[in-house]
């Protein structure tokens, strides 16, 4: 057998390949944002570089140009308000109609259950662009929702959905389902069926077996199916582009601004770094949580 | 054997969710795939059969060059990420613990915990510069960085390939006087393949969809598939798009469907 030295030293020779390429094409350009949230805006894009804190200043204050009175930043913090408020939402609903469907692959009889969940894994890797364009068709004036609500004369005048929150939030639970039903899944067909048996045989009621045996034994799967639905929720930048037109803008969408029109790399740096606080924030409390529950 | 009378895995009204679930999460699928074969020039409006739209989009020079773009891209970052995946799942199973693994799993993870746009954001700053320093503007950039978030994607099902494998028979080849490499070559290598094929799939449909990074991380004129299909979705829609959808769509579950017998197939 290898000694433990050369285990650790082969180890991190063949790793060492993915590590420079991830540190060079993901992790490391993430210091660069850091250092650049720091400095001051260039006249056209770019940075000029005099260190400065203004850029997390403003990310939740502004300063009156006139008498230099200190408010709230408003719109950014609308802003924010709205992709926390969207993304739990989001995450809410998901998990209302994820469990049900988990659920129901779960109990599907084996030969069967693998053609379920390939159903659910086909709209999971299917490009984000094209559901999310997809749901966009459904719910336009003139797509298929309002045409057949307008049909069965249920409605006089089509309804305005796409470019409003809900039209974002509806795509947002559209396009992160699969990301709530997996997880939630996983942990259902661990799920032993006698401690039901055992619950009924003791006389209690469905919704009692449900809430009291069930739920909290696939808890991990409800966090875990949360945290994946929430985090790219928080993120969101193709689906509230598509689906919320311009003035419904989420953090992802803001960020994008600062980068473009609104030529001011430092903010946008800045409040990149907060989106990333906040979801590692989220993973920490995942981590906590799922390590917390198991044995040891 | 379950009883007929009183099923204990039924819940009230969860099966009547599921079946809607499934409906509403096909719906608008289906209708992208109908309506790219609509003869009319409206997205509503149903005109009849025809191939009209995949022989514009065919046609289209934009639409050829993005294809091609996309594959170069999408194979190049298979290959890259799904070799050194491969070499860094070697190098972190089927062993001790030893020290800094962690680390290791942490940074092969980390393109799935940030939030694409922050990461879109660093590698944009980070080629400007590169890009001013150097003059040089190829697709280098985008087979960077797709290669870099492919690698969390190529890996774990190789990992998991391995860490099913048994070690007996690499211990049976060594006894015979194979050397390590023939080892690896003859033992290893076919046995862990299958994990390796699916890895790469993942891996190219993974870069094929991408917008996000490529959008933010292009020089101007190089525009993938996705990227040119969010430009177009900016203006008037055409069924051109839903051709293009259906397309990516139909690709996308034939890697799906390879991908399933790959790792359905266990000895």
């Amino acid at each position: 057998m290898t000694g433990a030295a050369s285990s650790t030293r082969s180890g991190w020779l063949l790793s060492l390949p993915a590590l420079v390429l991830l540190a060079l094409g993901a992790a490391g350009p993430l210091l660069i944002v850091v250092v650049y949230s720091f400095l001051e805006p260039g006249e056209y894009s770019g940075v000029v570089w005099n260190f400065t804190t203004e850029p997390w200043f403003r990310v939740f204050l502004e300063r009156d140009i006139f008498d230099g009175t200190v408010s709230l930043a408003d719109a950014h913090l609308t802003i924010f308000w709205r992709s926390v408020k969207l993304s739990l939402l989001t995450t809410l609903i998901t998990f209302a109609v994820g469990f049900p469907t988990a659920w129901f692959i779960a109990t599907r009889p084996p030969s069967s259950r693998a053609i379920w969940l390939f159903l659910i894994t086909i709209p999971f890797w299917t490009n984000l662009l094209i559901r999310t364009f997809a749901i966009s068709e459904i719910i336009r004036n003139q797509g298929l929702l309002n045409t057949a609500l307008l049909k069965f004369g249920l409605i006089e005048t089509p309804i305005q959905i796409l470019y409003t929150d809900t039209a974002v939030l509806i795509g947002m639970v559209y396009v992160y389902l699969p990301l709530m039903v997996l997880p939630l899944f996983a942990a259902i067909d661990r799920f032993d069926f006698k401690l039901v048996e055992a619950g009924y045989d003791l006389y209690a009621s469905r919704w009692k077996v449900l809430r009291r045996i069930v739920l909290p034994i696939v808890r991990p799967g409800i966090v875990a199916g949360s945290i994946l639905v929430f985090v790219p929720s928080l993120g969101a930048y193709v689906t509230p582009r598509i689906l919320g037109g311009g003035k419904n803008m989420m953090v992802g969408n803001f960020i994008e601004l600062q980068f473009g029109q609104g030529r001011n790399w430092p903010l946008g740096a800045a409040l990149s770094m907060l989106l990333l606080l906040i979801v590692l924030a989220a993973l920490l409390a995942y981590v906590r949580v799922t390590s917390s529950e198991r044995p040891q | 054997m379950r009883g007929r009378r009183f099923d204990i895995t039924a819940l009230p009204g969860f099966s009547a969710i599921a079946i809607g679930v499934f409906v509403v999460l096909y719906a608008p699928i289906v209708t992208i795939v109908v309506y790219s074969f609509n003869a009319s020039n409206s997205v509503a409006v149903w005109g009849g059969f025809s191939f009209r739209w995949y022989e514009i989009a065919w046609e289209n020079t934009q639409v050829q060059d993005a294809t091609i773009r996309s594959l170069v891209v999408a194979v190049s970052a298979a290959l890259i990420s799904t070799t050194l995946a491969t070499m860094a799942a070697l190098g972190t199973t089927r062993r001790g613990r030893f020290k800094g693994q962690t680390f290791i799993y942490v940074m092969i993870n980390q393109p799935l915990m940030v939030p694409e746009i922050v990461t879109a954001v660093a590698l944009l700053i980070f080629f400007a510069t590169i890009k001013v320093a150097t003059g040089y503007q190829g697709l280098g950039y985008l087979i960077l960085a797709h290669s870099a978030f492919c690698i969390p994607f190529a890996y774990l099902p190789i990992r998991a390939r391995l860490e099913g494998m048994d070690l007996t028979l690499e211990i049976a080849a060594a006894d015979l006087y194979a050397t390590p490499w023939q080892t690896f070559r003859r033992v290893t290598l076919p046995l862990m393949a299958p994990g390796v094929a699916a890895g790469a799939m993942l891996a190219f449909v993974i870069s094929l969809d991408d917008v996000i990074i490529t959008e933010f991380v292009k020089s101007a004129g190089q525009d993938t598939l996705p990227t040119y299909m969010l430009g177009q979705l900016r203006r008037a829609v055409t069924p051109e798009v839903n051709a293009i959808s259906t397309a990516l769509l139909v690709l996308t579950v034939m890697l799906l469907t390879a991908f399933f017998l790959l790792t359905r197939r266990r000895d």
